[in-house]
């Protein structure tokens, strides 16, 4: 270590401070001028944690099991009740699921319909929050040689999650439909419109962008679209659901704030490039 | 902290120097350690603004009470932390935390010597402008306005959680961040 004297010392003590504020604008600007450096910082660090966020993730989820059980046992009674009563009624659904599901068939063999191909899909699991205040994100761990890549779609059991955004060695950010970056085209199942879906980082996204003459109806589901290339048709998405300011929102199906596990497939679609949390991306990028 | 009391002593063991320097690291690896914590999918609602609440608390608390634990480079990593974690524009973490820290430093000769709430509501204070630039900078680098929603509920939450973590740390100050005890 170098000698230094005690005024030297003072005044480079003093320095420190200014300089390392003028280091945080360059910082700004160096993140603005290439937002590939920022991701693969992001990245790395990610890979980096996920390991270990993978080996505690597993006690947290135990955890949350045990509370859930203790709430359950509180509400059995009931719930046994309610079961029932569903039961009775998806039995009598199921019935006619099966008359149509034979109609279905028979349609499509009279008409030649070229089946779509069973999409691949992985699943992995959510280790990290990967969200920010500004930004709704999750993080997940993936094996070394994964064959994940950048625009794979996510789902958990009930419905749409998000699309891949962030791809490292061994895990995977993906962008949740409730982020304000998120678009997605949509189809309001009734109707069969168009539109589209915006996030806005709160629960529920909203809709935007819907043929005149249409008026999302209260409770009409909503289905991802094929437009642009970027996502298959009929995926489940959510409800529609008006605010109290009467714009049309949609409540997700997929239990977006205890996410644990999520399958990411793969329909080969690229026709359009993720969004990128706080960054805008002009030119197509290869990995 | 030696010069207080000038004379002739041993020169210390190397146990004695890594106590003393680990007790130093301590304000530092603490702050490092929860803010990874609060990365966990705990399943806690409102988890993003939990960690750039912690960070503000911990980057204040030690900034004025043991600036010698927190100086600037340490600042300067935990608000870098706190972008690459935080998803946020990077710079953004960074600028808010050296600036709190530059207040905490001006003002913790007179704040040393008041009582808890007067700290607290310095800290108030802070936490508002620290949310209130890190909405202003995030919302100018993404071209966009975003919703003031999360950055007022980040300074409340930072404001309501100061006493339940300045309680811990003011005990960790005294005991295991004091390089004296070494």
């Amino acid at each position: 270590m170098i000698r230094l004297s005690i005024p030297v010392r003072q005044a480079l003590a003093k320095l420190t401070l200014p300089v390392l504020i003028a280091a945080a604008f360059g910082l700004m600007l160096l993140g603005k001028a290439d937002a590939l450096l920022a991701e693969r910082a992001r990245m790395a660090l990610a890979d980096a944690l996920a390991p270990i966020y993978g080996a505690l993730s597993a006690p947290i989820a135990h955890v949350h099991a045990v509370v859930e059980e203790g709430q359950q046992v509180l509400t059995l009674y009931e719930d046994n009740k309610r079961l029932r009563e569903e039961n009775e009624r998806l039995r009598r659904w199921q019935s006619v699921a099966l008359g149509l599901d034979a109609e279905n068939a028979q349609l499509k063999a009279n008409l030649r319909w070229i089946p779509e191909p069973t999409p691949n899909y992985v699943t992995a699991r959510v280790v990290a929050d990967a969200g920010g205040v500004y930004a709704r994100a999750v993080l997940l761990s993936l094996g070394p040689n994964h064959s994940v890549v950048k625009g794979q779609i996510a789902l958990d059991d009930r419905g749409l999650v998000g699309r891949v955004t962030e791809l490292g060695s061994r895990s995977a950010r993906v962008l949740l439909l409730t982020d304000i970056n998120s678009r997605i085209p949509v189809t309001l199942e009734n109707s069969r419109a168009r539109s589209i879906l915006v996030g806005t980082n709160g629960a529920r996204p909203r809709l935007l962008h819907w043929p005149e003459g249409v008026q999302p109806a209260e409770g009409e589901r909503v289905m991802t679209s094929a437009e642009a290339g970027a996502f298959p048709a009929g995926l489940p998405v959510g409800v529609v659901h008006y605010s109290a300011n009467n714009v049309p929102e949609v409540e997700p199906f997929a239990r977006l704030d205890r996410l644990e596990v999520v399958r990411l497939f793969d329909y080969g679609l690229r026709g359009l490039i993720s969004p990128e949390a706080g960054a805008r991306v002009a030119e197509p990028r290869k990995r | 902290m030696d010069d207080r009391f000038p004379g002739i002593r041993p020169r210390p063991s190397l146990w004695r120097r890594l106590d003393r320097s680990a007790r130093l690291s301590f304000p530092a690896t603490l702050t490092a350690l929860l803010l990874l914590a609060c990365a966990l999918p705990l399943g806690i609602a409102g988890q993003a603004e939990l960690q750039a609440a912690v960070a503000v608390i911990c980057v204040f608390f030690w900034s004025t009470f043991r600036p010698a634990s927190m100086p600037p480079p340490v600042v300067f990593l935990v608000g870098l932390l706190c972008d690459l974690l935080g998803y946020a524009p990077p710079g953004v973490g960074v600028l808010t935390l050296l600036l709190m820290h530059g207040m905490a430093l001006r003002w913790r000769r007179f704040l040393v010597r008041q009582g808890f709430l007067v700290v607290w509501l310095a800290f108030s204070a802070l936490a508002c402008g620290a949310a209130a630039l890190g909405w202003a900078l995030t919302s100018l680098l993404t071209f966009r306005l975003l919703p003031p929603g999360p950055g007022m509920f980040q300074a409340a939450l930072a404001i309501g959680m100061y006493p339940a973590l300045a309680v811990p740390l003011a005990g960790a100050h005294q005991t295991l961040a004091e390089p004296e005890h070494a």
